[in-house]
């Protein structure tokens, strides 16, 4: 094996990859061989290292640096100083936003400092595409531990040991959850991976997917050793494209080294793998929706009893587990259930992944212990609000969740501190917001989603979100009354309890939460006919500020409407009645004369 | 400008073959087939409804189902701009508009020389680069009105 006295790490996720990227990581190979050092340095295509906002990101070992938004036109400087001479390129060093200081080392910038990554542990670190990295990082050890020395009961009491609960929202103790499958009387048992991530603010199950496919692939033969199952199914949606060619890779891979298929590892155990292709339904994410779906039927939720343990894919027992759950389980077998109990909550064990979005300096992925504060995860890992604004609230949980304000910021995120304030964990969307977000917007914009989203097999669901729709629709537009409130309120309660499936009993939780925590933003859009955070359009006014204004006439030239009059002498000004609130003006104006009111 | 019909039917014969008796295989062969001709046509459904052994009923039922499945063709760059959360705090919504206004297309709509067809989804996954949009398969983040036109006008 060649020996490298450096590596170079280029991550090639979606974010990055978005960010450029592909043509980073060719420039630098080309660089390197321009150099005569492609002998000595190594050039790594890696998955997603979660500081999305930083990209494209490159990490060189051993030192650990970490170099931020690195363009083709860095490369040459960085081959040059870092490579050749060994010196930092710290012009590209992470900075953070309050202290302005450099941050050398990978490890001590705030944002990772403070993780403690065993979902992500491979992300970023190892080629997603080269299964033998996988097992260079104790990759497959926990199938080898199992197969060889446990009986798939103690697989399973491990699981039961770690206090591990579903990921993908419910939080289903997922120890017992396997029990209940393994206990199922059939022949053919399933287990599925619900890769169907559609919560809108979400993106750690496509990382690990992209980023480390292996930690799957064996989490899923495990559990299928642990239940008595011979088949699995990955249902992946068709909207990440770069997920599906990683996992047929990585499946392939697993095949060809014998730690899937017949005879696994040459044992009796054997286990078949599938991946499934999802079509574009945000309800499929509900398991017997997914069940359908794989099917190829319609993908409606039905009642339960009876769950998809007893009766699930084509009647026969089946477990499906979400991505980030399945990632989990060989760390907890390869270390031991009670190392994971040892890291969280009392009730919420080991740690959990959060996407970090929205108003925010750093945005990404963070894997932090159970128990973690808002507060940390916001201003310390997240470096606080973009462009110093006010922090106003954070949206928990996707469509499902709720918003939590500035009272909540010293909460212990874990299952338990959730709920009991009106969220849920839900996949782990963190949205931050700041000041000029409105909150009756944020909840139209969700209720919006979930309407859509409905699958219309029950009526408390498909017509109630629809008539919620409608008097927040009635609301942002200043049609709104008092008394729309109390039946706002009614339905979401009546929506809520009566639903067939998580997707109709949780849709109303944003309205929910922002009528409990900002009441007064409902009230003010009602009374006064006014949107505090200037967002409902209806409700807002552009004007030009006669003092500022240079009458340079940008605006007028702009306006879609021509409802701006003005000329040299005169200063413009905006016809209210024609004026269709686009903000066109208020974009183009380079004198910041034109503002909202 | 859709295909003939006995090239469609005959073509997705093709595609049908191997699933016929298996299970499961519906969505699969309404993926290949919409692969193939870039939307479900009416005489490909039929097809399928024949050699599946299933009800065209159903056959509609579940192609109207998922929001990945099209009745009518398309353009030859999918434009999909994200509608999530992320996106939408940080501005998603002009960026839709201003396709919308540019290109004079509605929502779901397709411009009249089939170059675009633009589609709001509800989320992309790539909230760290908000706002964020895909054409075709690659996807394109930090966007601003102006910055929107320019990668458009990349799509021949």
């Amino acid at each position: 094996m060649a020996f490298y006295r450096a590596h170079v790490l280029v991550c090639k996720g979606t974010g990055c990859n978005a960010s450029g990227s592909s043509s980073v990581f060719d420039a630098l190979g080309e660089e390197i061989r321009k150099r005569g050092l492609d002998q000595e340095v190594a050039l790594v295509e890696t998955g997603c290292h979660g500081m999305c906002e930083m990209g494209p990101i490159v990490v060189i070992y051993p030192e650990g640096s970490l170099y931020c938004r690195v363009s083709v036109d860095d490369v040459p400087e960085i081959v040059e100083e870092h490579l050749y001479k060994g010196r930092l390129v710290h012009r590209l060093l992470y900075t953070t936003p309050d202290r302005k200081v450099k941050v050398p080392r990978y490890r001590d910038i705030p944002f990772y400092s403070k993780q403690h990554r065993i979902a992500l542990r491979n992300c970023g670190y190892i080629n997603p595409d080269n299964i033998e990295e996988y097992i260079a990082r104790d990759g497959y050890a926990a199938l080898a531990k199992a197969l060889t020395s446990m009986k798939p009961e103690e697989v399973l009491s491990e699981v039961k040991t770690s206090g591990l609960r579903g990921r993908g929202g419910g939080g289903f103790p997922t120890g017992l959850k396997w029990e209940f499958c393994r206990k199922a009387q059939g022949d053919k048992k399933y287990v599925i991976c619900n890769a169907d991530e559609g919560d809108p603010g979400a993106f750690m199950d496509r990382s690990i997917l992209e980023g480390d496919p292996h930690a799957i692939i064996e989490g899923m033969t495990l559990g299928a050793y642990a239940m008595g199952a011979d088949e699995g199914y990955i249902y992946c949606r068709a909207e990440y494209p770069l997920a599906i060619k990683r996992l047929v890779g990585a499946i392939t891979h697993a095949e060809e080294f014998g730690l899937i298929g017949d005879n696994v590892m040459d044992t009796d155990f054997s286990f078949h793998l599938h991946i499934k292709e999802g079509a574009g339904a945000f309800v499929c994410g509900e398991e017997t929706a997914l069940l359908a779906s794989i099917e190829g039927e319609r993908g409606m939720p039905r009642p339960r009893p009876p769950f998809p343990a007893n009766k699930g894919l084509w009647g026969k027992p089946s477990n499906i587990n979400n991505v980030e759950t399945w990632a989990n389980v060989p760390n907890i077998i390869r270390n031991g259930g009670s190392w994971y109990a040892s890291i969280g909550t009392e009730k919420s064990k080991g740690t959990k992944v959060f996407a970090l979005t929205g108003k925010v300096n750093n945005t990404g992925l963070v894997e932090v212990p159970m128990g973690t504060t808002i507060r940390d995860i916001v201003f310390d890992m997240g470096g606080g609000i973009l462009k110093d604004r006010k922090f106003k609230a954070v949206q928990i949980g996707g469509p499902s969740g709720g918003c939590l304000t500035e009272e909540h910021l010293d909460l212990p995120v874990d299952y338990e501190s959730l709920t009991a304030a009106g969220a849920i964990m839900g996949s782990g969307g963190l949205v931050v917001m700041d000041e000029d977000t409105c909150m009756v917007d944020v909840a139209k914009f969700f209720l919006e989603f979930t309407q859509r989203e409905s699958c219309g097999k029950c009526v408390p669901c498909r017509e109630g979100t629809k008539q919620m729709l409608l008097i927040l629709e009635k609301i942002t537009s200043g049609k709104g009354r008092m008394e729309d409130l109390k039946i706002l309120e009614d339905l979401a309660i009546m929506v809520k309890e009566m639903s067939l499936c998580g997707l109709g009993q949780t849709a109303p939780n944003p309205v929910l939460t922002t009528l409990r925590y900002f009441r007064d933003e409902y009230e003010t859009h009602i009374r006064d006919k006014k949107c505090p955070a200037k967002a409902c359009s209806a409700l807002i006014s552009y004007l030009i500020d006669p003092e500022k204004c240079k009458k340079c006439g940008l605006c007028a030239r702009n306006c879609p409407v021509k409802c701006i009059s003005g000329d040299r002498n005169t200063p413009y000004e905006i016809d209210q009645e024609k004026c269709i609130k686009c903000g066109t003006c208020l974009e183009v104006c380079p004198f910041q004369a034109v503002f909202k009111e | 400008m859709s295909p003939k019909k006995p090239e469609t039917e005959e073509r997705t014969k093709q595609i049908v073959a191997p699933w016929k008796g298996t299970h499961g295989g519906t969505i699969p062969v309404l993926q290949e087939v919409q692969k193939e001709f870039g939307y479900l046509p009416e005489d490909a459904l039929m097809v399928i409804s024949r050699e599946m052994k299933i009800p065209p009923s159903e056959l509609f039922g579940v192609a109207t189902f998922y929001a990945q499945f099209h009745l009518n063709p398309r353009g030859r760059h999918i434009v999909r701009v994200c509608r999530g959360t992320a996106c939408h705090v940080r501005g998603s919504l002009a960026i839709l508009d201003k396709i919308k206004k540019v290109l004079q297309i509605e929502e779901n709509g397709t411009t009249e020389d089939l170059r675009y067809t633009l589609e709001p989804v509800a989320c992309l996954g790539a909230c760290g680069l908000a706002p964020v949009m895909m054409v075709d398969e690659e996807t394109h983040g930090r966007l601003t009105p102006d910055k929107v036109m320019e990668i458009l006008g990349s799509y021949e």
